[in-house]
């Protein structure tokens, strides 16, 4: 920090008013400018989301704007039963196995990763670096990338191999790097109190950084799931001949001008709410049987 | 144990065959996902093509040629990053500003991480659902047209609300300022509060205190948070094919077009151009920080 030490002879006011302002808590201007920022920002990002969830509960005669005409459950049975709107039902299961598959597999490699990038060691500059181009690389650059090299390969493109890895090459370093922040985070002084206590390397991980760090791990979890269920252009070029549900999303947006659209939208959206409910329970979960551990000591 | 480390660090890093290990399952996922598909790119990027689809294995830079020298790929790059500045503007001050009230403003510590993860939310919801969500607010019979008209501040509906460049702009800011708030909101929450005390108690006013602490130390936050936002604004072209209604088109939409028509060869220049951009951007960031730092302390 290179703070300027400021004497406090130059500003004795200062000194007395932020004395007093502490002492009555009372909240400075710049608190309401910001929280008004912070409800605005908070209503742009929900505002929009309510609308076609509202707007997918119309009947028969809906369009794509306000007013609502009429109510019903129209447009989410036109969506799963209707050949035009593509094989959402397939799409759908596609998405939700790929993400799972890919979650483990990011939870675990970003994982051993965060304890490998703890020290240094001889290579660690070319695997961060890669780790960072695979992170920004664009996504359709890399499904093209990922497309040829199958094709190149004779290997048969699929949602659960050529999908699976091209998926894993943007979560992962994702997951690696939120490692980071949660690692951060963790005392070395734990582990080392458990070594000198006798513990293996695996007691170690099984017994002290894992528990620590499992708030974090779930979080990783919450983070592979979704960018995974969510992606698309790293997808296009390698799904092969099964779509996942953002392709069926994609080409419903270029063919469907109706509100199953946004029925869609208000499925994949409780899907969503589904996971993350799931995830912040087992987080609660967690923190208060470590809250009571502490207790009980 | 802290000894041993510093003698570690004396005689720099080693090869260290459990680092590797932690670390192999990363780098069995970079080299067949991403190391070799960038590579695919790039000898594709040096091949003819037939025009029907085919590669045929000579060595051109045709490719190469016809990109810099079309003045349509200086208008691709030239709207790309006029998206990608712009956006990067507006997420990194919303995404500050939210991040500091946050952090900062909210005292009660569970009021502010429930108000963190209502911030979240949307991000672990579909992209797509959320860009579409803009359409009935933002279109020519939407909510903000239909507002403004019965308040009589206009008599004709805006036209250029939806599928124009400002709503380009308006999608990458709605799914984009999270990535800006997570890191910056991270690094915050590690600045020791007595630090902030101790530079009122020393007459510091807010503005110094600003500048001289919280700025300095969110650097970290920001420079990944800006990684995020470029790196995908630049590898983005669902948000401009649908938001501009195809009025606008950006670097990877003209590649996608390539793509569509099998053009392999040019596509893959491109891809090679725009990579080589991306990097160079990213580069620049990642040398006024370093992101290891944040967690080796």
């Amino acid at each position: 920090m290179r703070a300027t030490p400021v004497p406090i002879v130059r500003f004795p006011r200062t000194a007395r008013r932020v004395a007093v302002y502490r002492d009555e808590n009372k909240r400075p201007w710049t608190f309401w400018v910001l929280a008004a920022l912070f409800t605005a920002y908070v209503l742009a990002l929900y505002g929009p989301m309510l609308c076609i969830y509202v707007l997918s509960f119309q009947d028969v005669r809906g369009g794509l704007v306000f007013p609502m005409k009429g109510l019903s459950l129209h447009w989410f049975v036109d969506l799963f039963t209707q050949v035009r709107t593509g094989d959402v039902k397939g799409g759908f299961e596609r998405s939700i196995l790929l993400a799972i598959g890919v979650t483990v597999l990011t939870v675990v490699g970003s994982f051993m990763a965060g304890l490998a990038f703890r020290n240094r060691f001889k290579g660690d500059g070319i695997v961060f670096y890669l780790m960072i181009g695979s992170l920004v690389a664009p996504g359709l650059v890399l499904g093209i990338g990922v497309g040829l090299l199958f094709q190149y390969l004779g290997l048969q493109a699929s949602w659960y191999t050529s999908a699976l890895g091209a998926h894993l090459s943007w979560t992962l370093p994702f997951g690696v790097l939120v490692m980071f922040a949660v690692m951060s985070r963790f005392d070395r002084a734990w582990e080392e109190a458990a070594r000198d206590l006798g513990a293996t390397r695996w007691q170690i991980i099984r017994m002290v950084v894992v528990p620590i760090l499992a708030p974090g791990i779930v979080a990783v979890a919450l983070f592979g799931f979704t960018l995974s269920y969510d992606e698309f252009s790293r997808t296009l070029q390698t799904s092969g001949p099964l779509n996942t549900l953002p392709l069926e999303i994609w080409s419903m947006t270029l063919n469907v001008t109706s509100p199953s659209l946004y029925a869609l939208g208000t499925v994949t959206t409780l899907a969503s709410f589904l996971i993350i409910g799931v995830c912040l329970g087992a987080i609660a979960l967690m923190q208060k049987r470590r809250s009571n551990q502490l207790g009980r000591q | 144990m802290i000894a041993s480390a510093d003698i570690s660090r004396a005689r720099g890093p080693r090869w260290n065959i459990a680092s590797w290990l932690y670390i192999s399952p990363l780098v069995l996922v970079l080299i067949p996902f991403f190391v070799m598909p960038i590579l695919v790119v790039l000898v594709a990027s040096f091949m003819e093509h037939d025009g029907f689809g085919g590669m045929i294995a000579h060595f051109t830079l045709e490719n190469y040629a016809s990109i810099f020298t079309a003045s349509l790929t200086w208008k691709l790059y030239l709207s790309t990053i006029k998206f990608a500045v712009l956006t990067w503007g507006l997420t990194l001050v919303i995404g500050f500003w939210i991040a500091y009230f946050l952090v900062f403003h909210v005292r009660n510590q569970l009021l502010a991480i429930g108000l963190f993860l209502l911030c979240t939310v949307p991000f672990w919801t579909s992209n797509i659902i959320r860009m579409i969500s803009w359409i009935p607010l933002l279109g020519k019979n939407g909510l903000v047209n239909a507002g403004l008209i019965s308040t009589g501040l206009i008599d004709q509906p805006l036209e250029f609300l939806l599928f124009s460049d400002f709503a380009v702009v308006v999608a990458y800011t709605h799914q984009l300022t999270i990535f800006m708030i997570v890191p910056i909101f991270n690094a915050m929450s590690r600045i020791d509060k007595r630090t902030l005390e101790a530079a009122r108690d020393a007459g510091a006013s807010r503005f110094e205190i600003m500048r001289h602490i919280v700025v300095p130390l969110s650097r970290n936050g920001v420079a990944l948070g800006s990684i995020f936002v470029l790196s995908i604004v630049m590898g983005d072209f669902f948000v401009v094919k649908v938001m501009s209604g195809g009025g606008s088109a950006s670097v990877v939409s003209a590649l996608f077009e390539d793509i569509g028509v099998l053009q392999y060869p040019p596509a893959a220049a491109a891809a090679v151009v725009l990579l080589l951009v991306v990097v160079v951007m990213i580069a620049l960031i990642l040398r006024t920080v370093d992101v290891r730092k944040e967690i080796a302390r």
